[in-house]
């Protein structure tokens, strides 16, 4: 892989293209992911690190890997900009993944409130994340409202059902000027594979990594799933997948001048 | 075999043991239950309506092997699915109902289960309902909380490393205000970080300020969604009025409370159809407020102070964990909440199936952690317990064995906002 093919998001650059998401969170997940799958970011619940010294997650994050904290619990723009304040209070740095559900069976985000949240913290300074149902004209609302990414919804999130939305993630890479991180419904390293194949940015994963027998097994095929996916892109087998194989035999061949 | 729910104290007095006789003996002597209490809030729900049309269709005997074959082969769950799911010809197939319902915990919740704790701040009752240990003709030791007395309990609690706090009282308006209830919400919301109720059913406004509080989260039992047996069982008080309680959960949502709890007590009346019931009140009220959290538990009935002989007559575990597996398929996000009425080898085998929520270090009793805790001498008066649990297990030794079962204890996930 080249050398300078790094993420960057708000400014900050990294190396790995793994994002462990937040939904089932224990030591051995959080090292698993950074050891096997190498993951630099590391989602962080907020509800989840509102908690007291037993088991608070903030001592289980290695040093050197970037926090991104959610606001999972928030129903409204209002109550995600006071969970991303209080995040930045709690020394979680400037990133937020922005997470609004008004849905409680199958926690799909609500784009209108996000966008809504998006314009108010990237205001703030902070890096915004917003996590997304793929929609187009909201993904370009989220990027002119100042977001650094955007994170659309591969399936219902932990239904491990892989690119349900594939077409659509597939607009919004062609279209938005910003990295394109495939969160939610990655079951499998091969739907992972398949999603940078396409030319996501990155990828975000954690019910898979989560409830697998072998947590750091399954976390290094996450890792090499997402790096030849990214090597596939960038050899130019994404605009081939993507569009369809160019013909040996030029439909064009006849034209003269 | 019919439960033996009349007990009858010396030490009540003739012309109380007379009215006691007379509601047990005489309907014509009870208020009507379906009517509500001068100050009661009526909200014209459809919720109501639609659960009692499903329950009270419903055969559980109609269902064959081949409807529960078919509602497991199929991804979702229908109310169809589920009544199959119930009944008891899904109970061959309780392994497999046993093996999707891990699945879609698994799917939805991980590995994680939550741990919190009760904290009875008062046993007065102005209620009768024969099988609870709290009902005014009980001869039990009353007590309710000072302030200082539950910031001591509170205390107590949160050093054992509790993080979420269950409040209930008995039900009793004029022992237990609803002023009174948010003061203890005030104070609990500086020792814990989750703060739940569980108290008598209130007004919307009431609710709202009980919010505004540091309360978020309202458990309300129905106990029997079976309107004629719920008559036969609360004889006498504003608990009596069945739809007043019924609406109690919707009340709660209108008032600003993120999530609401929901059961039947298991062993009053047909636990199947309580049990459709219970789902289905989930279920409707899901779709009108979908931004709510809900939560289902399944307590079965348990022995009482003065009356050893209550029990959960033909729900047996095995029972119960089919309607916990039925539950879970059906509603798969849902939170289920198994409590210490059932015992530690059911707690450790039912979370790795189908619960997310056990309570740990639990007294029924009122201002008793201390002495339960730490084994000291009660230093100051102590009221009795609501029945008496079965899993007395402290919170340290609950979170090592759900560690033990391969699972991550969780403290919090919540914040207040």
């Amino acid at each position: 892989m080249k050398n300078n093919d790094t993420l960057v998001i708000g400014g900050h650059e990294f190396h790995s293209r793994f994002i462990l998401g937040s939904g089932k969170y224990s030591l051995k997940l959080i090292e698993a992911a950074v050891r096997d799958a190498g993951a630099e970011i590391i989602t962080l619940a907020v509800r989840r690190a509102n908690t007291k010294e037993q088991e608070n997650i903030l001592d289980y994050i290695p040093k050197g890997v970037t926090l991104l904290p959610n606001t999972s619990g928030a129903r409204t723009a209002e109550e995600a900009v006071r969970i991303a304040r209080l995040a930045r209070e709690l020394g979680c740095g400037d990133f937020v993944k922005i997470e609004i559900m008004r849905d409680t069976k199958y926690l799909l985000p609500d784009n209108a409130e996000t966008i809504r949240a998006t314009e108010i913290l990237a205001k703030e300074g902070f890096v915004v994340m917003p996590y997304m149902y793929p929609d187009l004209n909201a993904a370009r609302d989220l990027a002119n409202a100042g977001a650094a990414a955007v994170m659309p919804l591969a399936a219902p999130i932990g239904s491990n059902k892989g690119l349900a939305t594939r077409d659509f993630i597939q607009i919004l890479i062609d279209e938005i000027d910003l990295p394109v991180i495939v969160d939610a419904g990655i079951g499998r390293p091969s739907q992972a594979c398949e999603a940078m194949e396409m030319g996501a940015a990155a990828i975000m994963a954690n019910t898979a990594l989560a409830t697998a027998g072998d947590l750091p097994l399954m976390a290094a095929a996450f890792r090499q799933a997402v790096e030849a996916g990214r090597k596939a892109y960038l050899s130019g087998l994404g605009r081939v997948l993507a569009r369809g194989a160019s013909a040996s035999d030029p439909l064009t061949g006849f034209l003269r001048d | 075999m019919d439960q033996q729910f009349f007990v009858d104290s010396s030490y009540l007095s003739k012309e109380a043991l007379e009215k006691k006789h007379r509601l047990e003996t005489d309907p014509s002597f009870r208020t009507n239950h379906m009517e509500y209490l001068p100050g009661m809030e009526q909200i014209h729900s459809d919720v109501c309506q639609k659960v009692l049309s499903q329950m009270d269709s419903y055969d559980p005997s109609r269902y064959t092997a081949r409807d529960v074959k078919a509602a497991l082969e199929h991804e979702t769950c229908s109310v169809e699915d589920f009544k199959a799911l119930l009944s008891p010809a899904a109970e061959p197939f309780l392994e497999q109902m046993a093996q999707r319902a891990c699945q879609e915990t698994k799917k939805h919740f991980g590995n994680t289960v939550y741990l919190f704790t009760p904290l009875y701040i008062a046993n007065y009752c102005e209620n009768y309902c024969v099988y609870c240990g709290f009902n005014c003709y009980n001869h039990i030791r009353r007590m309710k909380l000072s302030y200082e007395q539950m910031e001591h309990e509170m205390k107590v609690i949160a050093d054992s490393g509790m993080e979420e706090i269950l409040i209930l009282t008995g039900e009793s308006r004029s022992q237990s205000s609803v002023e009174y209830i948010g003061e203890a919400c005030k104070l609990a919301r500086r020792y814990f970080r989750m703060v739940g109720l569980e108290i008598y059913p209130v007004n919307t406004d009431e609710y709202r300020y009980l919010h505004e509080c540091g309360a978020d989260y309202v458990t309300v039992f129905q106990e029997t969604y079976d309107r004629v047996k719920y008559e036969t069982l609360h004889l006498m008080g504003h608990k009596r009025v069945w739809p007043y309680r019924f609406d109690a959960q919707e009340r709660a949502l209108m008032g600003g409370m993120r999530g609401v709890a929901f059961s039947a007590l298991l062993g009053l009346s047909d636990f199947r159809k309580d049990a459709l019931a219970s789902a289905l009140h989930v279920y409707y009220l899901q779709r009108k407020y979908p931004a709510a959290e809900m939560s289902l538990s399944c307590p079965r009935l348990r022995p009482i102070v003065n009356n050893d002989k209550i029990s959960p007559q033909d729900v047996g575990e095995r029972q119960l964990c089919q309607v916990l597996c039925a539950y879970r398929i059906f509603l798969p996000f849902v939170g289920i909440t198994v409590s210490s009425r059932e015992s530690a080898a059911f707690r450790n085998g039912i979370v790795r199936i189908a619960a997310t929520k056990v309570s740990a270090g639990v007294s029924t009793g009122i201002g008793d952690h201390e002495s339960k805790y730490t084994g000291k001498e009660p230093d100051g008066a102590e009221g009795d317990e609501q029945f008496v649990i079965d899993d007395g297990r402290s919170l340290d030794q609950m979170y090592r064995d759900i560690q033990g079962e391969g699972l991550q204890p969780v403290l919090n996930d919540y914040l207040y906002v």
